[in-house]
């Protein structure tokens, strides 16, 4: 009877065992799981594919394995980690910001910052350097379109509305001929 | 004939202020200095035939050794004939010149003047060991770890290749493809080995 006793002991044991197993071991990854990691490495051979939509056998592997480390409870960041340790930073989407990467990070929003004020900047100076009036008095003006002042018809005083440069210059060149 | 007064105000064509001369320049100059980086970082020097290789060191798998190393420097082979055979599981033509490997391996191995270290370029480590397993290959073997052998090489990446390297170090020959026989790997070494 005495060893009878000892028989639910070991059952037990072995019950508590088997169920920790079974909680041990993972199910296994869908491919959206593996995708969703994939999606951020690079195919080793044929460089700028993204190793998730990668059709070569390489790939595949690579995605089989990333399958077998979630199930084992690996993180994503031990799985990047891990193709970086074995392949080379090149696999990363994203380049760790480090070293001269960071110029990746900083030169694009630099660049932009700069265009823009450089733009406004240059808007200001236009601005500034519109001549307000440019007044003539020559024949030429009747032919283009003025504003008659204060009914003054022998002296005629107009405003351009448009900073034609080109006109004012030929303008120019005309009074010095005559 | 009141036709010449004329009084005319002309936007006086200016010159940009010292300081945005100098962002401009400033500018163009960080250009070029973050182009020349990349450059130098990215552009490894074509390594051809009749150049030196430089100096590596491949760490083998597990299982694998040479002269009771696990791993081999180009300095420890000087004096040697080098065949770096880069491959993968997944490349199909490498599985063709296996055997032609192994026969032209098994020829030179008992003189020791010649070395014919695998480089496994992009492989799981278990793909790799399965190949290994599969195709028997008794030479040293190792992961092209960071894709550094790749780089130093600058070979094509996903095609099939073969650098043969010479007892002083510099690379004589380069088998892009699968070799088709032994013989064809022996023509290449022997000369080297002076007939060996």
């Amino acid at each position: 009877m005495k060893r009878l006793v000892w028989i639910p002991g070991i059952l037990m044991i072995f019950l508590v065992l088997s169920i920790g197993r079974a909680y041990a071991q993972q199910p296994t990854p869908s491919d959206d799981q593996v995708n969703a990691i994939a999606s951020q490495l690079f195919c080793p051979v044929c460089e700028n594919t993204p190793l998730d939509v990668c059709p070569t056998e390489a790939c595949h592997q690579w995605r089989e394995l990333i399958r077998q480390m979630l199930a084992q409870g690996k993180s994503e960041a031990d799985i990047k980690q891990y193709f970086v340790e074995h392949y080379g930073a090149r696999v990363l989407a994203e380049p760790p910001a480090t070293g001269l990467n960071w110029l990746v990070y900083i030169v694009p929003p630099a660049a932009f910052l700069v265009g823009v004020f450089l733009l406004y900047l240059a808007f200001r100076t236009w601005k500034q350097t519109r001549p307000a009036s440019v007044i003539a008095t020559t024949p030429l003006q009747d032919k283009r379109k003025t504003i008659p002042e204060s009914g003054s018809s022998s002296k005629t005083t107009a405003t351009y509305k448009e900073n034609d440069e080109y006109i004012a210059r030929l303008e120019e060149e005309l009074r010095k001929q005559s | 004939m009141d036709q010449t007064r004329q009084t005319t105000s002309f936007p006086a064509r200016q010159s940009l202020p010292l300081w945005k001369q100098l962002l401009v320049w400033g500018a163009l100059l960080l250009l070029l200095i973050i182009l020349g980086l990349s450059v130098a970082r990215s552009g490894n020097t074509i390594l051809g035939v009749w150049s030196r290789v430089p100096e590596f060191s491949l760490t083998f798998l597990a299982g694998y050794h040479f002269v009771s190393a696990e791993a081999v420097k180009l300095s420890d082979l000087c004096g040697k004939g080098v065949l770096v055979n880069f491959r993968a599981s997944w490349c199909t033509p490498c599985q063709s010149e296996a055997a032609a490997l192994e026969t032209a391996w098994r020829s030179h191995q008992p003189f020791g003047q010649a070395v014919f270290p695998g480089v496994d370029y992009g492989d799981t480590n278990s793909e790799a060991r399965s190949y290994l397993a599969e195709f028997g290959i008794p030479y040293p073997n190792g992961p092209d770890l960071q894709t550094r052998f790749s780089q130093l090489f600058n070979r094509n990446l996903g095609i099939q290749e073969t650098y043969l390297i010479d007892q002083q170090g510099i690379l004589r020959s380069i088998q892009t493809g699968p070799f088709q026989s032994a013989d064809q790997i022996q023509e290449l070494i022997d000369p080297l080995l002076g007939g060996n």
